[in-house]
């Protein structure tokens, strides 16, 4: 795969075509038709989070969050293969992933609800917090990379970032260290077009973001980010390179965010809506659900009956993460230092003081 | 005169300079199309072109460096970095080149330049978004770094900056973009930078604060009013240089002194103005320099924030403390 779809070809690998149909039958993934659905259920299950969130936040229910809306291929591709011993190095929309990994909804939620709580992943074994910083965490998967060729695990890390994280120095040192170590890691691009308001031709004067990994020695490969199979099968072969001591691997995922950057962003400032609708034609869920309704897989009925129980789920979660109480202070103070210097302590005793003393004061 | 907010008089300062000078290029992530995250350069790129005010890829290093390239080269850069907190790929360039290029080259090279941020907290963000990091900057040798806390000062002190021949850090207290609307003169006009503004006489109490703070402490003011304390404020506006004239002169008519600042305790902006009370007004204090400042903690995300801010009742009850001792 990596060398029919050589970066230097600047071509993109896609099994399916926007109508679901299989266009490149030699790389179609084999997928078992029970996980593959439950991919697909998956996606939805993102999606109709997604959704959700951005209207709690028009509520006012939550502050500002960054949507997957239409990127939800990559990260459930991802979470398909992705194994509990593996590492999650995530940015900060990779829900999916994230998911799949054992972080609960409840638990973003917390996060974008202002509680740090919601970064403290006690069921998803081996996934660091969302990273805000762009591109900053792709350096910690490549000494990950270092730790587990190290030790000779069987481990493998997944880094994400976006198509505007390849402009930062962070993005070309952390691929570039990697490559030197020829360590396990899957740096994946969600090319979603913008960053922010800035199109990926404006950060970039490459043919491609895939076209990079060649100038670090790295196997390389632009896919098609909305076509399930094309990441599935992307990333399959990538885990091959990389258990073979040949890693790490740079995939470009191309997509499209159907949304706002966040929910602070108008993207009607800076697209178009006749650009939108382009896109919407290549919408990952559409594509993949036309081909498992062709498959007698699913059907839409299905999906009508699904889709309510989904959100009850998305809602069951967000009331418990609403109800999830007040922040002590404490929690300000204890887990900056493994043991709290006294000056620190002593802080936190002047401002029980200060409150005492409101309470006093302040009626 | 105009009514205007924080983010119309920042635009009209870049418009004035832009307008005034043809070497002046304003750039930075989201800066062009969009107007900025905050559109602060909203209309700029439109009025002025995609040569002069434009978008760049993402890389706060990449943007600083670049800068300072165009800087020693003769043009102005007037450069944007989205959040205080997405500064520090950039510090490198900062440190270690913007700051020291007129010493290393013994005058031969300067780097005039500006480089905005919004700053602070309490505004419910995410991560990185409610930093402030001035006491940072305060401390490298070669940098000014200037604070506005009133739409007329953030237009009079921008078109200083931009009109200055050294690096300026211009930090934008972000949680008062919009809060605060004022007249503020139309035209061209300066604010020199370095000069701290008296903006409050009292007798018992000097508090100095500078951007959204001001704000806080004058609400204190009102508290400190009806327990009887008369309180003299002064808005530092710049960390460096620091106005020392104007804090010795007013910490040796009330005999006490408080700062109150949003970054960090130790080593921070109130330590520096506490020692300079004590260097040459010692015999004049009644009182121990008081700081009201942030935890010496991360700021925490929204739900917790309230711990961390400095509002009226934490300002008041150092007021109050300090009064009494």
């Amino acid at each position: 795969m990596f060398n029919e779809f050589n970066p230097l070809k600047n071509t993109m690998f896609q099994v399916i075509d926007n109508e679901g149909k299989v266009i490149n039958k030699n790389w179609m993934p084999e997928i078992p038709d029970e996980k593959l659905l439950k991919i697909y259920k998956d996606m939805l299950f993102a999606r109709t989070a997604d959704l959700q969130i951005v209207s709690y936040q028009r509520q006012g229910r939550i502050y500002t969050y960054p949507p997957n809306y239409g990127q939800e291929a990559i990260a459930a591709a991802a979470g398909a293969l992705i194994r509990e011993e593996d590492w999650l190095v995530p940015a900060f929309r990779e829900m999916g992933t994230m998911l799949a990994k054992g972080v609960t909804l409840k638990q973003l939620f917390l996060y974008f609800m202002g509680y740090e709580d919601g970064s403290k992943y006690i069921n998803a074994k081996n996934t660091l917090p969302i990273s805000v910083p762009i591109a900053s965490q792709l350096v910690h998967a490549s000494g990950i990379g270092y730790s587990i060729k190290y030790n000779n695990q069987d481990k493998i890390v997944y880094a994400f970032v976006g198509d505007g994280g390849t402009s930062e120095g962070d993005f070309h040192e952390a691929v570039n260290f990697a490559g030197v170590w020829k360590v396990p890691v899957i740096f994946i691009i969600q090319n979603n077009q913008y960053g922010i308001s800035t199109p990926t031709h404006m950060q970039t004067a490459s043919e491609s973001l895939a076209v990079k990994s060649v100038a670090y020695g790295v196997k390389g490969v632009k896919v098609d980010g909305n076509d399930l199979f094309a990441m599935y099968r992307a990333i399959e072969e990538s885990i091959k390179i990389c258990k073979d001591g040949e890693g790490p691997v740079l995939i470009e995922a191309v997509t499209y965010r159907k949304g706002a950057h966040t929910t602070s962003d108008d993207p009607t400032k800076y697209r178009t809506k006749e650009e939108e609708q382009e896109w919407e034609k290549t919408d990952p869920l559409n594509r993949l659900k036309i081909y498992l309704i062709e498959r007698s897989l699913w059907s839409e009925e299905e999906e009508q009956k699904i889709v309510p129980q989904y959100k009850e789920e998305v809602d069951r979660q967000f009331i418990e993460a609403e109800n999830y109480g007040p922040y002590p202070k404490e929690d300000i103070f204890k887990y900056l230092y493994a043991d709290t210097p006294d000056d620190l302590i002593e802080q936190e005793r002047e401002y029980d003081r200060f409150l005492q003393w409101k309470k006093e004061k302040v009626k | 005169m105009k009514i205007m907010n924080m983010v119309n008089a920042i635009n009209d300062a870049l418009d004035i300079k832009l307008a005034e000078d043809n070497s002046v290029i304003v750039y930075g992530e989201d800066v062009g199309v969009e107007g900025g995250v905050f559109r602060v350069t909203e209309g700029l790129q439109q009025k002025y072109g995609s040569h002069r005010v434009f978008d760049s890829p993402l890389a706060e290093s990449g943007i600083v460096g670049t800068a300072i390239g165009m800087a020693v080269a003769g043009l102005k850069p007037v450069v944007e970095m989205q959040f205080c907190g997405f500064i520090y790929p950039a510090f490198n360039q900062i440190i270690s080149h913007a700051s020291r290029m007129r010493n290393r080259s013994r005058g031969v090279h300067e780097t005039p330049m500006v480089i905005r941020m919004p700053y602070g907290g309490g505004i419910n963000a995410l991560e990185h978004h409610s930093e402030s990091m001035e006491a940072i900057f305060g401390h490298i040798p070669g940098l000014k770094v200037v604070v506005p806390s009133t739409p007329h000062d953030a237009k009079g002190m921008l078109i200083s900056a931009i009109e200055s021949k050294d690096t300026i850090l211009y930090m934008e207290p972000k949680r008062i973009y919009r809060a605060i609307k004022q007249e503020v003169q139309e035209g061209k006009f300066t604010i020199p930078l370095g000069k701290a503004n008296v903006l409050q006489q009292g007798k018992d109490v000097t508090v100095v604060a500078y951007g959204a703070m001001v704000r806080e402490v004058q609400k204190a003011i009102v508290m400190a009013k009806e327990a009887g304390i008369s309180v003299e404020l002064i808005d530092l506006r710049s960390i460096y240089p620091i106005d020392k004239e104007t804090i010795v002169k007013s910490v040796k008519k009330t005999g006490r002194i408080i700062t109150v600042t949003e970054g960090p305790k130790t080593y921070g902006v109130g330590s520096e103005i506490s020692q300079i009370a004590i260097d040459e007004a010692f015999l004049h204090l009644e009182a121990p320099p008081a700081r009201v400042s942030g935890f010496d903690v991360i700021v925490p995300l929204p739900k917790g924030e309230h711990h961390y801010m400095q509002d009226q009742y934490k300002i008041f009850y150092e007021i109050e403390k300090t009064v009494k001792y």
